[in-house]
C-alpha cells in the first residue's frame, strides 16, 4: 500500500513539472501596467476555451533580449513571446498562415507590419504588433512656463530646442538640459533627421556619412558641454541600454527625447506634479522624423502545440481584444480596423491624450527610411555599434572622428562574421 | 568485512533505553550486507586498484560532465565562427578567433588593436588585480591585527566586517549605486556643507576606484576571517618571551608575527587573486564598465561578446574565456603549490 502511495505521488510531481497538451506559454515583458490588462484578457480566453491552459511569465526585458535569443537558437523558448527584435529574430517564427481561422483577415489589419517580423522574401504571418511606437520628444512644460521660454514649435529644429531647453535649465537651475535614451534606436531618428543614409545599395550597412556624423558628433559636443546629460550614457559599457526616463519625471531635464512608450509610464509617475507634453521629434535639414518601431506577439515555431498557439493568437489578434488592450494601455494599436475606427483612450488625462494625439500626427512626418528601419536585418547590428562608439567618445575615451571609423570598421567586421 | 563494535551498555541505568543507532543504521548495514558480496567479487577480480577506481568513478563522472566537458566544448567554440549556436551549425576558424585578439599594433595602446575593447579589458583587470589585491590584503591584515586584541565587543566587532561577505553582489552593486549616484547618500550629506552634487560614477578615475573600494569592502571579511584564524594559531609564549626581552612592537610584528602568518598570507593572496581575476557582478550592477569603458573588465567582456552584442559572437567569447582560464589555472596551480609546501612544512 505504501509503495502505491509512493508511485503516486511519484507520478504527481512528474506530471505537474511537466507541460501538459494544451499548454501554451507566453513570455511577457512590460514597461507599464500592460501585463495585468494582458493577463486579464488571457483569463477571458481560458474561461471561453477551458481546454487550454495559458500561462503568462512575465520577465524583464533583458530577458527578452539577452536569454531569449539563446534560448531559441538552441531550439528552446516559449511558445508565444513579445519581443523587439522582431526582424533579427525571425527565423525562429512559426509561420501561422496555414494555422490561423482567417488569414485574410490578419492581411488586411495587420499586413503593413508583417514584414518587420518574418523572414526576408517569405509571406508568412508570425504575429503582429501588440504597440506601435514612435520615437519623439517630451518637454516638461512646467518649467518652460516658470522660465518664461516658449516652447518650440511643430518645425523647430534641435538646435532650437538645445538653446530653448538650456535657458531653462539656467533659469531654473536643473542638472541638464536635455536627456535622451542610451540606445542606438533612439539616436537614429535624429541623425536621419540630419541626412544620415545607414542602408546601402546593396541592403547591407553603408559607412556613416555627413549626416550620421553630423547629428552624432552634436551629440557628443552637446554631451560635453552639458547641454545633453551624459549620465545615461557613459553610466555602461558597450550595448547595454539604460533610460532617461527617471530624470524627465524627477524634473531633473526640460526636453528628453524617448518615445511613445513613456506615455503611461509619465501618466502613472509624474501625476499632477508638473505639466509635460509630447514634442514629436525635432527636425533637421532632411526630416523630422522619429523612428518607428514596437513590440510584436510572435509564435515560436519550436512549439509543441502549434494549434492552441494559433487559437490563442487569433483571440489575442481579435479586432475588439485589440481595442481593448490599446485602450486600456495607452498604446497606439497596429491594428489597421482599429485605427480606422479610432481608439478611445482610457484617460482622464488632458495630458496623456494630447500627448497621444502628437504622436499619432507625428507619423504623418515620419520618413521613409525611418520606416524601413525596423525590418532591415542590420539595424540592431548598427544601433549596437553606434551606442558603443559613441558612448565612447562622449566619455572622453576617443575622439569623434576615431568613435565614426570604429563604427564602420564594428559594423563591417560584423557583416563579415554573420557569412561564416 | 568485519561486524561494527557496539559499545556495551552502561550498568546503573534504572530503566534499558532503546539503542536509536542501531535501529537507525540498520537499513545501512542491510544494504552493506547485500553490497558485500558482489564488492568481495570485484574486488577479487579488479583488484585493489581496480577497487579504488570505482570508487572514484562517480565523482570523476560528475566532474567530467560538470566541468571537463564545457572546458573542451568551450575549446571547440574558440575555434569556430558565425552566430549559430550549435556547433554543428557552426563553421570551423581554426585559431582566427585567437588571431583577432590578438591583432594589435602595440599592446599597450588598446586603440592599436582590432579588439579594442579585450585589450581595454585585460589591462583594466590588470590594474584592477594589483591595486585590489595589494588593499584588500592590506585592510585585511590590519582588520584582523586589531580584531586579534583584547578589544570591548569583540565579537560583535567581527561579525561587523563580516557582515558584507553575506551580502549577494547584486546588493553590494546596489546599494553602493545609491550612495554615489547623483541624487545619492554622498551627495546628500555633502551639500549641506557647500558641496555641489556630482555624478561620481560618470568620472572615469572615481568610477574605477569606487569598484576597487566596494570590493574590497564586500570580500575584506572573508579574508580577515582566514587571517584572524592564522593570528590565533600563532603561540602565545613566543610574545611572551619577546615582551620579556623587551622587543618594540614593531620588531614583534615583522619578527614574528609576519612569518608566522606567512603560509595564511599567501593562501589569501592567491585567493583573492583568482578572485580579482574573475571580477564581474557587483562592478557591473554598479558601473556597468562604464564610464566609457574604464570599469569594463574581462568576465564582463566576455559577457557581453557572447550574449548581449548584436550579433553575438560565441566564439570570441570562447577564446577570451579560454585565456582568462589559462591565467586562472596558472594561480591555481601556483595556489596548489603552496597548499603542498605547508603540508610538507607541517609533517616537518
Amino acid at each position: 500500500m505504501a509503495l502505491k502511495s509512493l508511485f503516486a505521488a511519484s507520478a504527481f510531481a512528474l506530471l505537474a513539472s511537466t507541460a501538459h497538451a494544451g499548454d501554451v506559454r507566453i513570455m511577457w515583458y512590460s514597461d507599464g501596467i500592460e501585463g495585468e490588462v494582458f493577463q486579464d484578457l488571457v483569463n477571458r480566453f481560458m474561461k471561453e476555451n477551458p481546454g487550454i491552459n495559458v500561462i503568462v511569465d512575465n520577465v524583464a526585458y533583458s530577458v527578452i533580449k539577452e536569454q531569449l535569443p539563446v534560448q531559441l537558437e538552441a531550439g528552446n523558448g516559449p511558445d508565444i513571446a513579445r519581443v523587439t527584435a522582431i526582424k533579427d529574430l525571425a527565423k525562429h517564427w512559426l509561420d501561422l498562415r496555414p494555422l490561423v481561422a482567417d488569414a485574410k483577415y490578419w492581411d488586411e489589419n495587420f499586413g503593413a507590419n508583417a514584414d518587420w517580423m518574418r523572414p526576408d522574401g517569405s509571406n508568412q504571418i508570425s504575429g503582429f504588433m501588440t504597440q506601435l511606437t514612435l520615437t519623439g520628444g517630451f518637454a516638461n512644460k512646467t518649467l518652460f512656463e516658470q522660465a518664461n521660454v516658449p516652447l518650440p514649435g511643430p518645425k523647430a529644429t534641435w538646435d532650437e530646442w538645445a538653446a530653448a531647453a538650456k535657458k531653462v535649465a539656467q533659469s531654473q537651475q536643473i542638472p541638464y538640459p536635455m536627456a535622451m535614451d542610451r540606445s542606438g534606436h533612439r539616436i537614429t531618428g535624429p541623425a536621419i533627421s540630419n541626412g544620415a543614409n545607414y542602408i546601402g545599395k546593396d541592403g547591407k550597412p553603408a559607412p556613416l556619412d555627413a549626416g550620421a556624423k553630423g547629428f552624432l558628433g552634436k551629440f557628443v559636443d552637446w554631451s560635453k558641454d552639458g547641454t545633453m546629460s551624459k549620465d545615461v550614457w557613459v553610466s555602461a559599457a558597450g550595448q547595454s541600454y539604460r533610460a532617461a526616463a527617471d530624470d524627465f519625471i524627477n524634473g531633473q531635464v526640460a526636453f528628453y527625447y524617448a518615445g511613445s512608450w513613456q506615455v503611461p509610464n509619465f501618466a502613472k509617475k509624474i501625476g499632477t506634479n508638473f505639466d509635460w507634453v509630447a514634442t514629436g521629434s525635432p527636425c533637421g535639414p532632411a526630416a523630422c522624423t522619429g523612428l518607428p518601431g514596437g513590440a510584436a506577439l510572435v509564435a515560436v515555431k519550436y512549439t509543441k502545440n502549434a494549434k492552441e498557439v494559433a487559437k490563442v493568437m487569433d483571440y489575442l489578434a481579435r479586432k475588439d481584444i485589440v481595442k481593448e488592450f490599446s485602450e486600456r494601455t495607452l498604446f497606439l494599436p497596429a491594428h489597421k480596423g482599429v485605427i480606422a475606427e479610432g481608439v478611445n483612450f482610457k484617460t482622464d488625462s488632458a495630458l496623456v491624450k494630447e500627448a497621444l494625439n502628437t504622436f499619432v500626427n507625428a507619423t504623418k512626418t515620419t520618413s521613409d527610411l525611418a520606416n524601413k528601419m525596423p525590418g532591415w536585418r542590420w539595424s540592431d547590428t548598427m544601433y549596437g555599434a553606434v551606442v558603443t562608439r559613441t558612448a565612447q567618445a562622449v566619455a572622453g575615451e576617443m575622439s569623434k572622428e576615431d568613435a565614426f571609423t570604429r563604427i564602420d570598421s564594428d559594423v563591417a567586421e560584423k557583416v563579415k562574421a554573420s557569412s561564416l | 568485512m568485519s561486524s561494527p563494535s557496539h559499545t556495551p551498555p552502561r550498568t546503573g541505568q534504572l530503566k534499558p533505553k532503546t539503542d536509536w543507532s542501531s535501529v537507525v543504521l540498520a537499513p545501512v548495514h542491510f544494504i552493506m550486507g547485500l553490497a558485500d558480496r558482489p564488492l568481495r567479487l570485484l574486488q577479487k577480480r579488479a583488484g585493489i586498484g581496480g577497487m579504488a577506481a570505482f570508487f572514484l568513478a562517480p565523482n570523476m563522472l560528475i566532474f567530467g560532465v560538470f566541468v571537463l566537458l564545457p572546458i573542451i566544448i568551450n575549446l571547440i567554440y574558440s575555434m569556430t565562427g558565425g552566430s549559430a549556436l550549435f556547433l554543428s551549425e557552426r563553421s570551423f576558424v581554426g585559431t582566427d578567433q585567437y588571431a583577432k585578439l590578438f591583432d594589435c599594433k602595440s599592446y599597450l595602446d588598446p586603440m592599436s588593436c582590432q579588439e579594442d575593447a579585450f585589450w581595454t579589458a585585460v589591462g583594466n583587470t590588470f590594474w584592477f588585480v594589483v591595486l585590489q589585491v595589494t588593499l584588500l590584503i592590506l585592510f585585511s591584515l590590519i582588520t584582523a591585527l586589531i580584531l586579534n586584541r583584547e578589544l570591548m565587543a569583540r565579537s560583535f566587532w567581527r561579525a561587523v566586517f563580516f557582515f558584507p561577505v553575506l551580502l549577494s553582489p547584486v546588493v553590494v552593486g546596489l546599494i553602493w549605486k545609491w550612495i554615489l549616484q547623483r541624487q545619492g547618500l554622498l551627495n546628500f550629506a555633502l551639500y549641506p556643507m557647500g558641496f555641489e552634487p556630482y555624478t561620481w560614477l560618470s568620472d572615469r578615475t572615481f568610477a574605477f576606484a569606487a569598484a576597487v573600494g566596494v570590493s574590497i569592502w564586500a570580500h575584506m571579511g572573508f579574508y580577515t576571517l582566514i587571517l584572524l584564524a592564522g593570528l590565533q594559531a600563532i603561540p602565545k609564549d613566543l610574545y611572551e618571551a619577546a615582551e620579556m626581552d623587551g622587543t618594540k612592537p614593531a620588531r614583534i610584528f615583522w619578527r614574528i608575527t609576519l612569518p608566522l602568518l606567512m603560509p595564511n598570507l599567501l593562501v589569501v593572496v592567491v585567493l583573492a587573486l583568482i578572485r580579482a581575476v574573475q571580477v564581474f557582478d557587483e562592478v557591473f550592477v554598479l558601473t556597468g564598465g562604464g564610464p566609457g569603458t574604464s570599469t569594463l573588465f574581462l568576465t564582463q567582456y566576455i559577457y557581453e561578446t557572447g550574449f548581449v552584442s548584436q550579433p553575438r559572437n560565441a566564439g570570441l567569447a570562447a577564446a577570451a574565456s579560454i585565456l582568462m582560464g589559462l591565467v586562472l589555472v596558472v594561480l591555481t596551480l601556483v595556489q596548489l603549490g603552496i597548499g603542498r609546501k605547508n603540508e610538507n612544512k607541517g609533517k616537518r
